[in-house]
């Protein structure tokens, strides 16, 4: 799998919708005819990714959130994985 | 412990989740008259519609549940001139909306009305066998239909899914569907064998394809998967006849899918108003809260305390449920039955005789193909 530099900018993908569930109490994405349950360090970035904030954004944002570093890695691992899935794509 | 206090204790134990999965069979009206419809073949005694008031409360109720999908079929959804009002409440409410459609309707007026109500999926099917299939494979008419529709899904910027239902009559031309499905320009095509229920239940012999058959679609398939890439994503469902164990329909009665038809009737799946001595509830009379949860219908195939063997004792039963209640009930006559495409099901021959037969002759003059009418 490509590595996505820290300069990317994803965005939630082409027909997708990332959405919080409060019976679920998680952030769900919806596709169609599916749905996929997030877990909370998926939701949280996800909720970040806005297409106009690049991934070293999302994870000083995170980093700062949630006091605590090295996050880079998790966060870019993540986002190449969701861009596989075409849950998120980069905006060019 | 004993019966009573085990079936006072085990429904809080094991509360159902929300119904995830909400389908609108909005109307069984319809254009066309496959002879592969799951509607059931006496549609046309049941009750009035439900009015457009009617299905706002439903969306509501279930959206308060935990809802987030929305199937809006039928019959065809778009004779419901309500359809787009019915769209925009469900956006509003926070449903990913799914239209699922023939496109006989679907001009631009409406796409762009259903695009502003805030519509996310679109859902082409390619709906009648002979006639319409001869009619597409041949570029007449329906082919200009689908292709001017599938030109206006693109436009408004949707992805274009058409889904092509399969059986023994085009199954063989399953290369010319994809060369048409790419010259429609689709993103993703789904090649669905028919499942066996109403018209197509009446139909079976006629419908179920050979094994020679099914074997060549799939190599014609995999050759023009080769061809396009990940251009076109095609997604070929094989009959559940040929399978050794069945498929965990619904995912269990109750567990995630609720469907409400024309009338009023919430079902857990399209086909279950055919399950005899189950009251399904209307949501004329009860709230999708009490329906879901607390109603005779929805809990009976709930757990696995309603199995026979082998399903009881099997090791599968959390995988597949048991398969198809329908399945069961329309080819044993007893819905708590395994689903007989299993191989573990002693009524399993039933299954496989008629595959055996489909590699046979088709079936002549004794017994036509009924085409889906309102006699």
């Amino acid at each position: 799998m490509d590595t996505i530099a820290a300069s990317a900018r994803p965005a939630i993908g082409r027909g997708m919708r990332l959405q919080w569930e409060p019976v679920q109490n998680a952030h769900v994405l919806l596709y169609p005819e599916g749905m996929i349950k997030l877990n909370g360090s998926a939701g949280e970035i996800m909720k970040r990714c806005d297409g106009t904030r690049t991934i070293a954004d999302i994870t000083a944002d995170l980093e700062h959130t949630f006091a605590t570093s090295d996050l880079a890695k998790d966060v870019s691992a993540f986002v190449s994985m969701a861009v596989a899935k075409q849950w998120l794509q980069i905006q060019s | 412990m004993n019966a009573v206090s085990e079936a006072a204790v085990s429904p809080a134990l094991s509360r159902p989740g929300p119904p995830l999965w909400l389908l609108f069979e909005l109307t069984y009206k319809c254009p066309l008259h496959c002879v592969f419809c799951y509607n059931p073949t006496d549609f046309t005694r049941t009750g009035a519609e439900l009015t457009t008031s009617d299905w706002i409360r439903v969306l509501r109720e279930a959206r308060a549940l935990g809802a987030v999908q929305l199937g809006l079929s039928g019959g065809e959804p778009l004779l419901r001139d309500d359809l787009e009002l019915i769209v925009a409440e469900a956006h509003t409410l926070g449903f990913y909306t799914n239209l699922i459609t023939s496109g006989v309707g679907l001009t631009e007026v409406r796409l762009q009305a259903l695009k502003r109500a805030g519509l996310d999926h679109i859902q082409l099917s390619f709906q009648d066998s002979t006639r319409e299939m001869n009619d597409f494979l041949s570029s007449t008419r329906t082919f200009e239909l689908k292709s001017r529709v599938a030109g206006l899904i693109k436009k408004y910027d949707y992805p274009m899914v058409l889904n092509v239902v399969l059986h023994r009559l085009n199954i063989d031309h399953v290369e010319e569907i994809l060369n048409m499905a790419e010259q429609m320009g689709a993103d993703y095509v789904e090649l669905a064998n028919t499942q066996y229920y109403g018209w197509a239940a009446r139909n079976r012999d006629r419908l179920l394809p050979s094994r020679e058959q099914l074997r060549r679609a799939e190599e014609a398939t995999q050759r023009f998967r080769a061809k396009v890439g990940q251009r076109i994503r095609i997604f070929f469902v094989v009959p559940d006849y040929f399978e050794r164990r069945p498929k965990p329909c619904m995912n269990g009665l109750g567990s995630i899918f609720l469907t409400i038809t024309p009338d009023g009737t919430a079902l857990p799946c399209h086909a279950a108003r055919m399950l005899p001595g189950i009251d399904f509830p209307s949501v004329r009379t009860a709230s999708v809260e009490s329906v879901w949860y607390d109603s005779a219908g929805f809990n009976h195939f709930r757990g696995d305390s309603w199995m026979k063997e082998p399903c009881r004792s099997c090791p599968e039963k959390a995988k597949d449920f048991g398969g198809c209640r329908c399945q069961a009930y329309m080819l044993t006559g007893d819905a708590a039955n395994a689903d007989p495409v299993c191989d573990l099901s002693p009524y399993h021959h039933l299954v496989t005789e008629a595959v055996v037969r489909a590699d046979g002759p088709l079936p002549t003059v004794e017994k036509p193909l009924v085409f889906r009418d309102h006699r």
